[in-house]
Parts: structure tokens; sequence; C-alpha cells
């Protein structure tokens, strides 16, 4: 009897509370199996972002607290490890914003990323080479100051900066704000290749739905703090409540977002 | 003209006293966004520290001096955990305030361990004109002022090796940009911050030597930092190299408007009203001035990081 391999990332029941008292993520649990892109999706304050820091364990800078439920990491623990320590298990997030180091050139923002890999120098050469393969555009502007980069190259840095860690697996946020719909796309693809090439396992939250079930294996919805839906992502893209409210289609083609009936998502998913 | 020479150099020199101490500031400032208020009670405290060893214990100057470094780090690992762990990505200005009371707690407990007497500190460096340039281009420097500016520009090439090239020194600015993302990419904040408080515990216990060994170790050492000030304003908050011009700028200026400008500001007294004055001290406020007319036109200063405004 051959066991079933246990998933790359487990989030079980997790719940999280702000600053002692605001209680953000109500029981979420999901899974996301190796080699695999898993799709967060929801509104702006649903969870998606906590989901992520939780796992990554950037929560605790920002008063947060994992108050129950377990994270695990290749069937190991990760909820009470430190932020490098979790990098140094082969998580690495990218977060929301870009956040690069501004007034560092685009080459030392990559080479922060391989901070936790001490030593062996060719290895950190090597995969710098691999970086400016997937994004071409940052061997060109590698001595730029990242702060004066466009927003496009600034994502490309960051998620550039997150492969330097060698992770297998990449918490990636909000990859699509504020960047134009075609700058969008070349990144999705990118992912999709990182994915396919590398085995990198990719969790990532976007409210962009339409883009994201697209280039998903598997999908989750979060609404206020709970998981209310679950599935392949080709399911969810042809679910009639998904596509209604999430991706403003319905039977009788494009409707305006003043006809969604609110009150039946309410009635079906959280009563 | 060798005697404008005379001041001129004299000022530099002078100068980059200023700048070991603007140093440690800028380390800091760099690593962490955070102005190090303690700055100027840190070399107190190293001062003291080293001087109280030699004396109580008869220690040589080498293991006074590696005792009072491993004073210093032992303060900056302290200082990480107690004081800057439980403010992680809390905003600058409550790091800053956190700063001000650590500087009143190490003045006190300088002051309580090795008591309040001014203390004499003796490196071996005489503080008088070197005979050599006296003799033959009748300059007067010192050869303490000398010494103090070589030191300076070794540590300065050391950190400045140490900010651009290393893996740690990266890791540092990268700090500096932003905590979160730092935190992100795996950089190990407690670690680096008690790496930057024990660098800068070093910065300030040279600095602490110098100052010691021309003024006495004594309380007023603490506001040596003041002058550090109008340094880093001109040079820049961040920039090792500015730090260092900017305290030759200091230094050269002050003396300069206190040689040269004294004079001019007498005669211009007399000529538009007719009265005739004896001003001096200008050396005293000049360094000020000079910063405020710096913050008018270029604030980050000389070498400072522009603030970046993407539109």
């Amino acid at each position: 009897m051959s066991a079933i391999p246990p998933p790359l990332l487990a989030i079980n029941n997790v719940e999280v509370i702000y600053d002692h008292v605001i209680l953000v993520l109500k029981g979420v649990s999901l899974e996301v199996r190796d080699g695999t892109i898993v799709a967060l999706l929801g509104a702006n304050g649903a969870g998606k972002t906590t989901t992520l820091k939780a796992v990554s364990n950037l929560l605790s800078s920002e008063r947060g607290d994992v108050t129950k439920g377990s994270i695990e990491f290749r069937g190991q623990r990760i909820d009470k490890l430190t932020p490098w320590e979790v990098v140094k298990r082969g998580v690495v997030q990218v977060m929301e914003g870009r956040h690069c180091f501004q007034h560092l050139s685009v080459e030392e923002n990559l080479l922060t990323g391989a901070f936790t890999r001490s030593g062996n120098r060719a290895a950190i050469r090597h995969d710098l080479e691999m970086v400016y393969q997937y994004f071409p555009r940052l061997k060109e502007r590698r001595k730029s100051q990242a702060g004066y980069t466009s927003g496009g190259e600034q994502q490309m840095t960051a998620l550039g900066r997150a492969l330097m860690a060698k992770p297998r697996m990449i918490l990636l946020d909000e990859p699509s704000m504020g960047l134009a719909p075609q700058i969008v796309d070349e990144i999705f693809e990118i992912v999709r290749g990182l994915n396919e090439k590398e085995k990198v396992s990719f969790l990532l939250a976007e409210q962009n739905t339409n883009v994201a079930l697209r280039h998903a294996d598997y999908g989750y919805i979060l609404e206020n703090g709970r998981i209310v839906m679950n599935g392949p992502a080709a399911d969810l893209a042809s679910n009639e409540d998904v596509k209604e409210f999430y991706l403003g289609l319905s039977t009788a083609g494009r409707k305006s977002f003043r006809d969604a009936k609110h009150y039946r998502r309410r009635k079906r998913w959280l009563a | 003209m060798s005697f404008f020479f005379e001041v001129l150099i004299g000022g530099l020199l002078a100068g980059v006293m200023y700048s070991l101490v603007a140093l440690g500031f800028v380390l800091i400032y760099k690593a962490s966004g955070v102005f190090n208020f303690a700055q100027g009670a840190m070399v107190f405290f190293a001062a003291l520290t080293f001087v109280g060893l030699q004396e109580k214990f008869g220690l040589p100057f080498w293991g006074a001096f590696v005792l009072a470094l491993a004073a210093m780090v032992v303060l900056g690992i302290l200082t990480e955990r107690i004081v800057l762990r439980p403010l992680v990505n809390q905003p600058q200005i409550t790091l800053f305030m956190a700063t001000i009371g650590l500087a009143f707690f190490i003045e006190g407990l300088a002051q309580l361990i090795w008591g309040t007497n001014v203390r004499r500190l003796d490196l071996g460096i005489k503080d008088e004109p070197i005979p050599f340039l006296l003799e033959r281009f009748d300059m007067a420097l010192s050869g303490f002022d000398l010494i103090a500016a070589v030191v300076a520009g070794v540590l300065v090439t050391v950190l400045a090796v140490f900010f651009q090239v290393t893996r740690v020194g990266r890791a540092l600015r990268a700090v500096a940009d932003d905590h979160q993302a730092a935190l992100a990419v795996g950089i190990p904040l407690k670690q680096i911050w008690a790496i930057v408080w024990s660098v800068a515990g070093f910065v300030a216990l040279i600095a602490g030597l110098m100052w010691g060994a021309r003024n006495g170790v004594q309380f007023a050492l603490t506001f040596v930092a003041l002058k550090a000030l109008p340094v880093l304003i001109i040079g820049g908050f961040e920039s090792v190299t500015g730090a260092i011009v900017g305290g030759l700028i200091i230094g050269a200026s002050e003396k300069l408007a206190e040689i040269y400008g004294v004079p001019f500001l007498e005669w211009l007294v007399r000529m538009l009203f007719n009265i005739s004055l004896t001003l001096g001290g200008i050396e005293l406020w000049f360094a000020y001035v000079m910063a405020l007319l710096f913050l008018l036109i270029r604030p980050e200063g000389l070498f400072g990081e522009k603030r970046i405004d993407r539109v």
C-alpha cells in the first residue's frame, strides 16, 4: 500500500488575529501539491495577504498572530519559525506592491535574495544568470537603481530576488497590481515557465480572477476570512457564481455590477 | 599665505574629528533608518570604559581596548534585544524616541559604573606642532590631528568596502531600505542589527579615544554628537563618504570663518553703524548656519540618498 505523499504546503484550520482583537482568518484550510500553481482569490480584505503572511511568518512584525491551526511544509510545522528560517526551508514571499530595495541596483536586489545561501559563490552566479534568462530586461537594467525602474521591471526584480533563494515554493501576492494587462500576461507566462522548468510551486493571491484562473491549476475563493469555494481552476472559471461575482459575466452575457445580487452570495456561502 | 594654509589644514584636520563621530550615526542610519540619538552617549561610554579599565585594573592599552570593544559589542547586542527587536516595523519616530531614552540610560550607566570624575586619557601621541613642518613651512600642525586623520581615513575605507562589496554590507543597505522586504527575502534582522550596533560601538570607541585624549574623558563628550549633526546634514545621513566630506567642510569653514570672518564682520559693523565692536566665537555656531543653508538648498546632503518618488 503506497501512502499518498503529503502535500508540499498544508494550511490546517488557521486562525489569525491582529492586535489581539481583530479576527481576520476564521479557520482557513488549503493545500498546495508539489509542482502546482494554486490561486487564492477574493475581494479586498478577504484575507488573501494575511494567509500568505501567515505562511511566511511576516505577520509577527505587523502584530498579527496565528492563534489556531497549523501550517506544514513538506510535512513539518513551520508556523513557529522566524521569517528567515522559513526562507531557508524553501518558501519565499513576494510581497504585494513589489517592495524592491529602492536604493540598491537591480543586480544587488537579486543578490540580497541569496542571503540565506551563505557561501558557494559559483552556484549563486549561476542562478543569477538563470534569473537573467527568464527576465532579459533585468540584465539590461542590472546597474540601474531599482527605485527608478518601471513597475513591471520592479515586479520582475521582486520575483527574481525570490528565485535567488532557490525556493521550492513562492508565495506571490498580487503580481498584477498596478501593471498594464500586457505586462501582467508577460509575468504570468514567466510564472508558468518557472513552474514547469524550475519546478517551483506557487501560491498566488490575486484580485484579477480572470488571469489567475487562466494560469493556475487549482483555486480557492476566500471571503471574509473563510474559504467559500475551491476546485480545479477550469471548474471555477466555468462556475456560474464565480462568473457572476468575480468575472462579471452571466448567462445573459456581460452585465453591470449594479445588478449583481449580493444577497445571493451571503445566503449561499455565509449562512 | 602660509598662515592661510595653516588655518585651512588645521580646520580640515579638526573636521576629521567630527567625521569620526558622524560615522557612527551614518552606520546605524544606513542599516536601520534610525537616527541614533544615543551615539554621543556611546562615545562617552566607550571612552569612559577604556579609561576606567586602565585606571582600576592597570591594563595596558591593547588589553583595555579589547575589553572596551567587548563591552561595546555587548551593549550593541543588548540594545538590539531589548530596544529594537520589539519595535520592528514601527514608525521611525518611535525608534528615534527609543534612542533618546537609550542615550540617557547609557550616560547614567557609564557614570554608575565608573564614577563622574573627569579623567585624563593618554594615548602617547603628542598634541603639539610637528617640528619638521614648523621649520620647513612655518606651519603649526598638531601631530595628534594628523594621526586622527589617518585613523579616520583607514576606518572610512574599511567601512566603505564593507558596505559596498560584502554580502552582509549589502544586506545592511537592504534592511535600511525596507525592513519588511528584507524579512521576506530571509535576511535575519536580529543578527544584522546586532552587527551594526556592534560596529557602531567600535566606531564610538575610536571616536571616544581620540576625543577623550584631546579634551579629557568627561560628560561633555556626549555633546560632540551635536557637532556631528551639521556634518550629517551637509554630507548626507546615509553616506560614509558624506560623513568625511561633511566633516572636512565644517572643520575648514568654521576655522576660516573664525579667523577671517570675525575681522570682516567687525569691519562691516563699523562701516554700517559706525560702532566698533569686538566680535568672536563664530566657530561655535557657524557649522549650524552652514547646515541650515544646506537644508534649504540640498536637503538630502551632498552624498545622501535621494528619496525616490515614482509618479
